[in-house]
């Protein structure tokens, strides 16, 4: 091996797409040596530590992004139906109570239906508890009044509770809030605990590539100082460290989206085809079609961008704090 | 060019390596560096290109005094001063053409804006067919004639050379001085550091003598 001729060292796809778009690379130039060899970096290794960290930080994002949309489908079933209870008082008609509740929720404006449930509805509900063959004329059972709502938002949930209670003896209103408030809470704990892994993997993605621009650096001492001597500033030194961490960023964030992505992707249509099974049931009740949609995809896509960006400034950043304290 | 006035360096707590050093390198001078092993040579040329800083006195380059010099200012003063080290500092991935090429390179030049003019450079330091040759495959003397064209195309105002005949045969030491000497003859202010008598002997010039890290100028 003695001529550059007899080494061929042509880069790869990526390599030649981001020649074109990096600094310091220019168009129609000829094929010069990086000035710091690819060789020297521990590229293999870091480009699989920055995969997995993508991988993770991908995963938490559809993990995170599939609890809040099952939360929101959750919350819009629950808003979109509330319950008005009759409970029997003594010396009163608890039948024409109901009856006159149902008839009042029915006249709110954003109501699309109010009905009483039957007896046989009732029993059902209680079988669990009670067994089968109750006599409901027996029990001092509350009357259930189930009220459909058009549009939550424009129902006067205060002005109906306020009605219920003037004109129906008995009556009181369960809107589900603290069902749907409780589930707020946990979306957002989801959410807040979700953002604060990726944090984490962002940090430690950006103290691997620290340590690998500290290795880069150690082991081409001879490189920086000889670049130094010829006047070379700061900033193109910190360039040609930063050209092979973008690259090796990219590539390793790319490579572990498409794995989270490729892993969403298996699992869904696996849950597809497991519809109507009871355990299909189950996974679908919890969170819907178990698929991360376009946005999750996309966000996977910038996750691996960000990865990469994050990898090139933490190590030109290094660069300069290293050259910084040798100078 | 660049002066010095009563410089001491040491390291750390230990004692002075160089004392009371106080001497000019004037334009387009020529000037040997001798002195024993260990008398500081080195030391005084990594004082001369800016990679030490003095612990006392004043040195200026190019009239700018080196301990106050901005650090982004540095590279642009660097550049001015061409340097030879003693063992060649070749890259050894790059090709000799490349490695010539490098100060021109890490100022964002193309490469079509310099290549005739290293291969011109290559040409007169005889290296003309060896632009393609990585440096491990150059010999000793090939190896300090490419550091040398490396020193010299960026066109410094002042070259400083360490030992640069140390690895190379009496025939080819005496080629180099005579490339050194039509350098300084174009122009360019000359410092060899060197211990080799046979070799000052060849040229009359100035010599710069360290003994104990004191200086003694023979004019």
């Amino acid at each position: 091996m003695t001529d550059r001729a007899a080494m061929p060292a042509r880069p790869g796809p990526l390599g030649r797409i981001l020649g074109r778009v990096l600094p310091g690379r220019r168009r129609n130039a000829p094929a010069m040596a990086p000035i710091v060899p690819a060789q020297s970096i521990a590229g293999r290794s870091l480009m699989i530590v920055i995969a997995i960290m993508s991988f993770l930080a991908c995963l938490t994002l559809g993990a995170v992004t599939l609890v809040r949309d099952a939360s929101l489908a959750w919350q819009d079933d629950i808003v979109r139906e509330i319950t008005i209870q009759v409970r029997p008082v003594d010396g009163v008609d608890t039948v024409a109570e109901a009856k006159k509740a149902t008839e009042i929720a029915a006249s709110m404006p954003g109501v699309a239906s109010a009905r009483a449930l039957e007896d046989w509805e009732n029993a059902k509900l209680l079988e669990p508890w009670l067994g089968s063959g109750l006599d409901m004329a027996d029990l001092p059972i509350p009357h259930l009044i189930v009220v459909e709502l058009a549009d939550p938002d424009a129902v006067d949930l205060i002005g109906l509770t306020a009605r219920l209670n003037g004109e129906v003896k008995g009556a009181s209103l369960d809107d589900h809030r603290s069902w749907t408030d409780r589930l707020k809470t946990m979306a957002n704990a989801t959410v807040i605990i979700g953002v604060s892994i990726l944090g984490l993997v962002f940090v430690a993605t950006v103290l691997s590539v620290i340590f690998a621009t500290r290795g880069a650096m150690a082991s081409n001492r001879d490189i920086v100082s000889v670049l130094h001597y010829v006047g070379a500033e700061a900033s193109f030194i910190a360039r040609e460290f930063q050209r092979h961490f973008l690259f090796l960023g990219l590539k390793g964030g790319l490579l572990g989206a498409s794995g989270a992505a490729a892993l969403f992707a298996i699992l869904s249509f696996f849950l597809s085809r497991s519809i109507a099974t009871p355990e299909g049931d189950q996974v679908s009740a919890l969170f819907g079609r178990f698929a991360i949609g376009p946005t999750g995809y996309l966000g996977a896509l910038a996750i691996a961008l960000l990865i990469g960006i994050m990898t090139a400034i933490t190590s030109r950043l290094t660069v300069y704090r290293h050259l910084a304290s040798i100078e | 060019m660049i002066r010095f006035e009563n410089v001491g360096l040491r390291y750390g707590m230990g004692a002075e390596v160089l004392r009371d050093l106080s001497f000019q390198i004037a334009p387009k001078s020529f000037q040997f560096l001798t002195g024993p092993s260990g008398a500081g040579k080195s030391t005084l040329l990594r004082l001369l290109c800016m990679s030490l800083k003095p612990t006392r006195g004043l040195i200026t380059v190019f009239d700018r005094d080196v301990v106050t010099l901005p650090k982004a200012e540095l590279p642009a003063l660097r550049r001015r001063v061409g340097v030879v080290f003693q063992d060649f500092r070749l890259l050894d991935h790059l090709t000799t053409f490349e490695n010539v090429a490098l100060p021109l390179r890490v100022l964002g030049r193309e490469e079509a804006s310099y290549r005739a003019d290293v291969v011109e450079l290559l040409k007169w330091v005889g290296l003309g067919d060896r632009m393609q040759a990585l440096p491990p495959i150059l010999s000793g003397g090939e190896k300090q004639r490419a550091a040398i064209a490396r020193a010299l195309i960026g066109q410094p105002e002042i070259l400083l050379a360490d030992e640069p005949t140390g690895n190379v045969d009496p025939p080819l030491a005496k080629r180099l001085l005579r490339l050194f000497v039509e350098l300084n003859r174009l122009g360019t202010s000359v410092v060899i550091a060197t211990h080799d008598i046979g070799l000052m002997n060849q040229f009359d010039a100035r010599r710069l003598v360290l003994h104990e890290g004191r200086l003694s100028i023979y004019d």
